[in-house]
């Protein structure tokens, strides 16, 4: 009898949970039984309410059981899970598992899949292919292929890639760089970390053709501290891509060459700005940079340098494999492909969910998410970030792409989604926002390092109960005036986003939940 | 340098490296580091990750081995928030505080933190055992609320889960 193989996810979402424990209780009871399994520790299928997410290899495909305990596991085997059996954990095959099947997975085809840090599994499944068409390419025909694709930013300012690529590639500089942004500090957004523990290769293969593309030979992955797995599998990924030649010196025998390094992040939410990373990269304080000059032209240590984030580098490589044209056939409007949304927060089923740019809000959230975990109503929901607005329920019917999110002073940014339930204070996030921008403002400009202090004093002015020496009602109207005059100054006269965006969560919960401020509601029209 | 025990600090007292050691492997790590290009922050990762934090008396080895003034080694050691000029307790419990963690309880949590270890975010209980502190994202907003107890991250904690973990660092501090 030939072992079974079993999958046992080594996210880090997963191992929260418990999947270490849960893999060795397989061991040892399968051990105990006589059973002869083949334990793989693969990507998470991203499916984090079912984490630890268990998958059988039987005839007919992979079938699934979760969210699996440590001592679930002796009766899952007494049940037969070993040839698929039916049990109350048990989900069916897993690619018909409805969550899956109806996404549309390109760079997140192989998550759940493969092994991340098996060169033959990636090799399996379409790996390299993107690489060995860019390296028969010039540079500025690669450069052609992802404008022609439409891929814009994903990690959340949706900057033509192309554009950027150009700039640097036609800049003139004897050193070139390429930077990948792993500073994921959004909350909701875990897609970078997925990728970089569960599919590195497809990173890393995005940056070789980024590199030559536009003539850079040194590349540097900056990842956040809070991310030890994510930096520890890039480290041995690249080690492994360098030694079979995907990396390094005469890369592919093309007599080409790019680097790969990581650099580890020290905590400081304000270095995912691009040139605030540029800095901590260098070795200074993570302070922003006056833009011009553009990095494109004067980035790392003075020199032409692309920053991409992890997910628009890790859509190269299907770019390159199955050309631009086939990327750009996805997508709504201007948006083009694919974006991994991230359900997060109050969730039933919290997740990754890789769809075509155009769908609604309300189909990620009930369709996919299927409501609330908490079973309570559904209130408010922060896309993209913390700087993104809170978007009521008047607006979950907008097609998620960028421009129709633009329209309603919202952002589909890096695609990530918070829900709150109705217990949640509008007021209190609101001011949450403000005192995150107090805690991790650069201090460069005034708006942001001044600005969000004042911000959370204001707010506390409006929430305040009222007194016998400020009247409620004429108090809050000069404080709500003043937030709102405040918020404007920082839109306009912040030097990044970090200041420039605060006043999306801050004002989108002023306008549209005014109860919660303790101010009259008006009606929805106005709000 | 005689091989003293090192000057009073906060937190536990016992089996600290002499001073001259701690020196020595500083130095160690600033020479490995000095060529590499921006390599102040990998150097600090470096020391903190064999110290536990960055002594303050090793700003001026740091600067003089990377040509920087003491005012900018300093200045990047205080700036991020990861970096500690202070031993910490010898376990460090953090709770996550960022949106997806608050809207599944995480502010409780930390309320709960705060009581049963009977310290305040941002300090350390009076007996050194555990330095309590908040932290902006984890990546486990799918599976909020998340805490991190010393390296290993804990997800979908629940305030049973939370008291059970904190009573394991107890018995063990």
């Amino acid at each position: 009898m030939s072992a079974v193989k079993v999958f046992v996810p080594r996210d880090s979402a997963a191992l929260a949970v418990g999947a270490d424990e849960v893999a060795a209780a397989l061991q040892q009871e399968a051990a105990a039984r006589g059973s002869a399994v083949v334990v793989v520790r693969n990507s998470s299928r991203g499916m984090f309410w079912l984490e630890t997410l268990v998958e059988v290899e039987t005839p007919n495909g992979r079938v699934a059981y979760g969210p699996v305990e440590p001592q679930d596991v002796p009766a899952l085997l007494d049940a037969g899970m070993l040839q698929g059996a039916a049990h109350p954990l048990c989900h069916g095959l897993t690619q018909n598992i409805p969550y899956l099947a109806k996404q549309e997975r390109l760079t997140f085809a192989r998550m759940g899949v493969t092994a991340p840090l098996s060169l033959h599994d990636y090799e399996a499944h379409e790996g390299w292919v993107g690489l060995k068409r860019a390296l028969t390419l010039d540079g500025a025909a690669i450069v052609q292929n992802i404008t022609d694709s439409g891929l814009r930013g994903r990690g959340g300012a949706a900057f033509p890639a192309g554009i950027k690529w150009r700039t640097v590639l036609n800049a003139a500089g004897a050193q070139k760089y390429l930077v990948c942004n792993a500073d994921e500090g959004d909350s909701g957004t875990y897609s970078d970390r997925m990728t970089m523990e569960g599919d590195p290769f497809m990173l890393i293969e995005g940056m070789a053709i980024a590199g030559i593309a536009v003539g850079a030979t040194q590349g540097y992955i900056y990842i956040r501290s809070e991310y030890p797995h994510a930096i520890s599998t890039m480290q041995e990924a690249i080690a492994l891509a360098t030694e079979a030649g995907y990396l390094g010196a005469n890369l592919c025998g093309s007599g080409k060459t790019f680097n790969l390094e990581v650099r580890k992040a020290a905590g400081s939410y304000v270095c995912g700005e691009e040139t605030a990373m540029l800095e901590s990269i260098e070795g200074k304080r993570g302070v922003v940079r006056a833009k011009p000059p553009l990095p494109a032209l004067e980035g790392l240590f003075g020199l032409p340098t692309v920053i991409n984030n992890v997910i628009t580098l890790a859509s190269v490589p299907i770019i390159m494999a199955k050309g631009a044209q086939f990327y750009k056939d996805f997508g709504v409007g201007r948006s083009h492909g694919t974006l991994p949304f991230q359900l997060a927060g109050n969730i039933k089923h919290g997740g990754l969910v890789e769809k075509a740019f155009g769908l609604t809000l309300r189909e990620l959230l009930f369709d996919f998410g299927g409501g609330s975990r908490s079973g309570r109503p559904i209130k408010a929901v922060q896309v993209g970030g913390p700087l993104g607005a809170y978007v009521p329920e008047s607006q979950w019917d907008l097609p998620l792409d960028y421009e129709a999110y633009a329209a309603v002073g919202a952002v589909v940014g890096h695609g990530g989604i918070v829900v709150h339930d109705d217990t949640a204070n509008l007021a209190k996030l609101a001011r949450y926002a403000m005192e995150f921008c107090a805690l991790e403002s650069c201090g460069k400009c005034t708006p942001c390092r001044i600005g969000s202090t004042r911000g959370v004093e204001v707010i506390d002015r409006i929430t305040a109960p009222a007194n016998a020496k400020h009247p409620k009602e004429q108090q809050v109207e000069q404080q709500v005036h003043l937030l709102r005059d405040l918020c404007n100054t920082m839109l306009s006269g912040s030097l990044c986003a970090m200041g420039g965006m605060t006043p999306y969560p801050v004002l989108s919960a002023l306008n549209h939940y005014p109860e919660d401020f303790g101010l009259e509601v008006r009606t929805p029209e106005s709000a | 340098m005689t091989s003293s025990p090192t000057p009073a600090s906060p937190g536990p007292s016992a089996q600290k490296p002499s001073q001259a050691h701690i020196q020595g492997s500083i130095q160690g790590l600033i020479d490995s580091h000095k060529s590499v290009p921006g390599g102040l922050l990998p150097l600090l990762h470096a020391i903190q990750d064999q110290l536990g934090f960055i002594p303050s008396e090793a700003v001026g080895d740091i600067a003089k081995g990377l040509n920087l003034s003491r005012a900018e080694v300093h200045g990047v050691v205080t700036y991020y928030h990861f970096f500690r000029s202070e031993a910490p307790g010898k376990h460090v419990v953090q709770v996550c505080r960022a949106e997806a963690c608050q809207a599944c309880g995480a502010e409780e949590l930390m309320a709960l933190a705060e009581k049963t270890l009977g310290c305040a975010s941002h300090s350390t209980t009076a007996n050194g055992a555990v330095t309590l502190e908040p932290v902006y994202c984890l990546g486990m907003c799918a599976s909020s609320p998340a805490i991190q107890v010393n390296d290993t991250v804990h997800a979908r904690v629940t305030p049973n889960k939370l008291n059970q973990l904190l009573r394991q660092l107890e018995t063990t501090a």
